[in-house]
């Protein structure tokens, strides 16, 4: 179990916390434009990546605010914590 | 025999405290102190349990937590049974009544033993082998194997004990209390760090506690007394909390660990009446120090399984520490010193010691030297090639080793005994290292794996990290903690040691025989009886990673997770296959270290504190009147309210009845609510919803469906708009956590540009319903002051009333087709409305109705309940709500997924009608639809949703989801079911009033 350091209460278990999925995939402002393809990108395609990888949580039984973790899945040490809309850190 | 073992008084043995205990039904004697093994070794009992495949006779083999024979069933048959108990660790206590396992009529004469003169008919993968084909025929196998497998026997009666959890922080957490273990948390605690030590075992020290020996010293003590001084002064330290007998089962990412603190088990049962009895202790450590000790390696050679054949450390233990001796001829065979440690023990207490086989052929070292000039017998370069006695070891044969170790040469020698003390050196417990994330390498010089690289704030200390022995221990244990908790200096840094061992080893991982290796029976893994030739079967066979070998053979998977057997199998692999050891790597050590019980993890969690139970407000009268309850996620929902000993079905006949022809109140207080105030609240509800919301003028009301991104339909319920700026949301009951969850993830991460602030007033709400033709006639009592009048309170509006001083939230809304109202007030006057209308409803039989009425009132009028006539694959089109899909707004959540080339096909399963050929028949609910039941294989249109007998319509009404439902309007399906197949129409799913007459009634 990791200890997720939220940016709005600090270290926390991470039974206090819901993961998210890949970070930084950005709802498309058209979507009654995109092909079915381009649709499908949005929709279903993620990285899951073994390694450094962007990633969104959830303070659900906490301040319930979203915001990003930078994790190596390889050996779930958090690099950096950000809030949303703040750019991604470069680690 | 019975005879008494018991030498001098054990170092941790009271002789004046006696206590009886009961082994297979007989009444035997130990004293304070001791385990059960110990115990049962000093009544010269080694015979305890029967192996698991070929039922052999098995004996205690050690006197710790990695004992792989000698498991025991406790308390056979009471509440308090456990099987799989390892006798060398439970603690005796008057009363305590242990039995053997896997065995039957008795662990004397096993039926199943027969299964060890079948041995070479059982290799390894038997059973895969021999019962894959043909394949119908593995019922019939299944019930056999069945009936044999397993060891103990499970409880079947609740268990009367309390087990906790509990959350421990710590800046520093010890493993392991020998030696390494209590200099490491005297120096944590001493620089002022709050620091936790624990050991699995009830006393402090470890094997060196019980070191008495002339040949061990530390500052010219010896090492038992030294570490005596130690101890005492930790137990006086204010920052050191110390935990015996807890047992750490697992080391997490992030120093989070997992042990289990045994609490009560050594007491008399009569003792543990309202105590807790094991605790399981969360521990977040900011630093880890793994103390966790060694555990002797055994010996593979034939018939190296005899009961009396213990290693040779556990002797020593028997002895030092019990003061038991576990036989009165003892030989050992050894590849290093360590059995002459044992040997010198021995010497002490005068027990007999009939020869020494040294695999070694020339040894320099002082412990060889003393018992040689005990006039004990050294047979150098020796090894043992078979041994016999069936349910005692009685003799051993020794043959020379050849050079190479890969032969035996030279005649043969028969040495009479009835123990026989093993020694293959020592396996460093890498187990909870490696668990953390650990990586491991192999020392080539005495063959073992160490800690090499790590992620975490850890360190591993002692003979874990491979120093193992005492000068080794005291000359790098105190430099590394010195680095590790950053000091400056550290006391232990100028002892002066005495360590005698020479570290000299010969390790032949597969000792010769005289016997060709098929005909031996030369044991690896002891509780799960494999066998060196099993693994070299299995490699013979093309099984080449250790992965597959140990799952092949079954190597190192029974309760002790091959402990003890695990580096030998992987030896026989890398020599059988020339691979080198370190490149072969280990199997995977996975928690728990040593078994948990299942109470142990559930904790408090039993019972009705399973979960969280949530109960409406009015919850008490429905108790009060005989309502039955149904769960819906955490909630107790009203299900249905019996009169009279009617069953479900007649109770659901009256209430709907009476709530279409009069009027019947429903508790709808568990409705997910979200309060949306902000000045882009109507807009936020037009992207989260599939319909308009804009044009929802102030105090109406309206319905609306939530999709998921994918288009297929999430949530239902209405929303009221009550004032410019602020909409109240209902939700299903079930979906109300994770609709808020959803809304909240799209107003943070997508619009946060959208000012609308979203709370849960789920609970803050009681919500009565009222519905019915004579509905209006109720509301209008119970709130007076209220206009009703159609004019004035149309379908699908709100008002704010109040009821006495009491403010409520009326909405006129329907979820059953009937006219009926919903009036929300503050929770805590929940009941007291609820009784107002009852009162109020008295003339006209207002009838209380629960979720089954409901389910049934709905379907009458076709309206969906999320999840249970839609899954996650249904989009409105498919339910045929065509309707509430805006062809206008630009976006909404799902809309773009709404004509993928998916969803617009016109062959999805659809939402329709089902009516019964004989109208008395009611479909079961998840029974397949088919068209054509004569093709093969008949093909699956879909599956019924809803079904219920409906006394309003007077027949059988269902909701069913078929492939291009849509279309076969009028069609005639089949519902096959295992004794008759029944017919079926396809109708509107809405069955009743679809004009909508009632609800304006």
């Amino acid at each position: 179990m990791f200890i997720i350091s939220c940016p709005f209460c600090g270290e926390r278990e991470q039974s206090e916390f819901k993961a998210g999925g890949e970070a930084h995939i950005i709802r498309p402002k058209q979507p009654t434009e995109l092909s079915d393809d381009e649709w499908a990108e949005y929709l279903f395609m993620r990285k899951n990546i073994k390694g450094v990888q962007f990633e969104r949580w959830n303070h659900t039984h906490g301040c319930r605010k979203w915001f990003n973790v930078v994790r190596d899945t390889s050996n779930d040490e958090i690099k950096a914590v950000y809030k949303m809309g703040e750019k991604p850190p470069t680690v | 025999m019975k005879k008494n073992l018991r030498v001098k008084t054990g170092k941790m043995i009271d002789e004046t405290y006696r206590i009886s205990f009961k082994f297979n039904g007989r009444l035997y004697y130990g004293f304070k102190g001791d385990t059960l093994a110990s115990a049962l070794l000093a009544n010269n009992i080694h015979l305890v349990g029967r192996s698991f495949k070929y039922h052999r006779p098995r004996g205690i083999m050690t006197a710790g937590s990695e004992e792989p024979n000698a498991i025991v069933q406790l308390h056979e048959n009471s509440s308090r049974t456990e099987p799989n108990v390892r006798a060398t660790e439970i603690e005796i206590y008057e009363g305590l009544e242990a039995s053997s396992q896997n065995c039957w009529p008795s662990v004397n004469f096993d039926i199943g033993g027969i299964n060890n003169f079948l041995s070479p008919l059982l290799p390894a993968g038997f059973y895969y082998k021999t019962f894959m084909w043909p394949a119908s025929f593995w019922e019939k196998y299944e019930y056999f194997i069945r009936r044999s497998a397993g060891l103990g026997k499970s409880p079947t009666k609740p268990d009367p004990d309390i087990y906790e959890h509990r959350y421990i922080h710590c800046d520093v957490l010890v493993i392991g209390a020998g030696i390494s273990g209590v200099m490491a948390a005297k120096t944590a605690a001493k620089k002022g760090l709050k620091t936790l030590l624990v050991d699995e075992k009830p006393n402090l020290g470890g094997s060196t506690i019980y070191q008495n020996s002339d040949h061990f010293k530390i500052n010219n003590q010896n090492s038992s007394s030294w570490l005596e001084k130690e101890i005492n002064e930790i137990k006086k330290l204010e920052n050191l909390e110390i935990k015996t007998r807890t047992s750490v089962a697992a080391f997490h990412g992030y120093n989070f660990l997992l042990a289990r603190e045994n609490l009560t088990d050594h007491l008399p049962i009569e003792q543990r009446k309202g105590k807790t009895r094991h605790k399981l202790l969360k521990i977040r450590a900011k630093k880890v120090i793994n103390a966790t000790g060694s555990i002797e390696r055994p010996l593979i050679f034939n018939n190296n399984d005899r009961p009396g054949i213990l290693l040779s450390s556990a002797i020593k233990k028997y002895a030092d520490y019990f003061g038991v001796a576990c036989g009165e001829k003892n030989i050992f065979l050894t590849n290093n010193d360590s059995a002459y440690e044992t040997a010198i023990s021995l010497i002490q207490k005068g027990i007999n010691i009939e020869a020494i086989i040294d695999n070694r052929e020339e040894i320099d070292s002082k412990l060889v030297y003393e018992v040689e000039k005990n006039n004990i017998k050294i047979f150098k370069g020796f090894t043992v090639i078979d041994t016999s006695g069936y349910k005692r070891i009685n003799k051993v044969s020794i043959k020379k080793l050849s050079k190479d170790g890969q032969k035996v040469v030279g005649s043969k020698i028969n040495l009479l005994c009835d123990c026989l003390g093993i020694s293959g050196g020592w396996t460093p417990a890498v187990h909870l290292f490696t668990q953390s994330g650990g990586k491991l390498r192999f020392r080539e010089e005495d063959q073992v794996f160490i800690p090499n690289t790590y992620p975490l704030d850890q360190i591993s200390i002692g003979a874990c990290n491979g120093d193992l022995t005492l000068d080794e221990i005291l000359k790098n244990a105190p430099a590394s903690l010195k680095v590790f908790l950053n000091l400056k200096d550290i006391e232990y840094e100028n002892l002066e040691i005495l360590s005698n061992t020479n570290k000299s080893k010969r390790n032949i991982w597969l000792l010769p025989s005289d016997k060709v290796l098929g005909k031996t029976n030369s044991f690896v893994d002891y509780q799960n009886d494999a066998t060196a030739k099993d693994i070299k079967l299995a490699l013979r066979e093309g099984f080449k990673s250790i992965e597959h070998v140990k799952r092949y053979t079954t190597t190192g998977m029974g309760t002790d997770q091959g402990k003890l057997g695990n580096m030998h199998a992987l030896g026989i692999i890398s020599e059988t296959a020339n691979a080198k050891m370190g490149e072969l790597g280990t199997t995977t050590f996975r928690p728990p270290y040593t078994p948990l019980t299942f109470g142990t993890i559930v904790g408090r969690n039993v019972g009705e504190y399973f979960d969280v139970v949530r109960k409406t407000p009015i919850h008490d009268w429905h108790l009060d009147n005989n309502a039955e309850f149904e769960n819906v996620g955490q909630w107790k929902r009203a299900w249905y309210y019996p009169q009279n000993n009617e069953d479900m079905h007649q109770a659901v006949q009256r209430e709907s009845k009476a709530a279409r022809e009069s009027v019947g109140i429903l508790d709808a207080s568990t409705l997910g609510k979200i309060d949306i105030q902000g000045t882009d609240a109507s807009e936020f509800l037009n992207r989260v919803y599939t319909n308009a919301w804009s044009k929802l003028a102030i105090g109406k009301c309206r319905y609306g469906l939530m999709l998921n991104e994918d288009g297929m339909v999430y949530d239902d319920g209405v929303t009221t708009r009550l004032s410019e700026n602020h909409y109240i949301m209902t939700t299903t009951t079930g979906g109300a956590a994770n609709v808020m969850g959803k809304l909240e993830d799209y107003l943070q991460t997508e619009w946060p540009e959208l000012d609308v602030y979203l709370t849960s007033v789920t609970d803050h709400f009681a919500t009565v319903s009222v519905c019915g033709p004579n509905s209006k006639k109720i509301v209008s009592e119970v709130i007076p002051d209220l206009d009703f009048s159609d004019e004035n309170f149309p379908h699908m509006s709100f008002k704010n009333a109040k009821i006495g001083k009491i403010n409520c939230r009326v909405m006129r809304i329907s979820f059953t087709g009937e006219h009926s109202y919903e009036i929300n007030v503050q929770a805590n006057y929940g009941k007291s409305v609820w009784e107002k209308c009852m009162e109020a409803g008295k003339d006209f039989n207002i009838t209380p109705y629960g979720t089954e009425t409901m389910h049934l009132l709905r379907a009458e009028k076709g309206f969906i309940i999320v999840g249970q006539d839609t899954d996650a694959t249904m989009t409105p089109i498919d339910l045929q709500m065509d309707w509430i899909v805006s062809k206008k707004k630009y976006d909404f959540i799902g809309k773009r997924s709404l004509y993928r080339s998916d969803t617009i096909r016109e062959d999805r399963k659809q939402l329709v009608g089902l009516l019964t050929e004989n109208p008395n028949e009611v479909l079961e609910e998840g029974a397949q639809i088919v068209a054509d039941i004569n093709k093969s294989p008949i093909e699956m249109l879909g599956h019924v949703t809803s079904s219920y007998y409906s006394p309003n319509l007077k027949k059988s009404i269902a909701l069913g989801v078929v492939k291009g439902g849509k279309n076969m309007m009028g069609q005639k399906l089949i519902i096959p079911m295992e004794k008759k197949n029944i017919n079926v129409i396809v109708a509107d799913p809405v069955f009743l009033d679809k004009e909508n007459k009632r609800l304006n009634a």
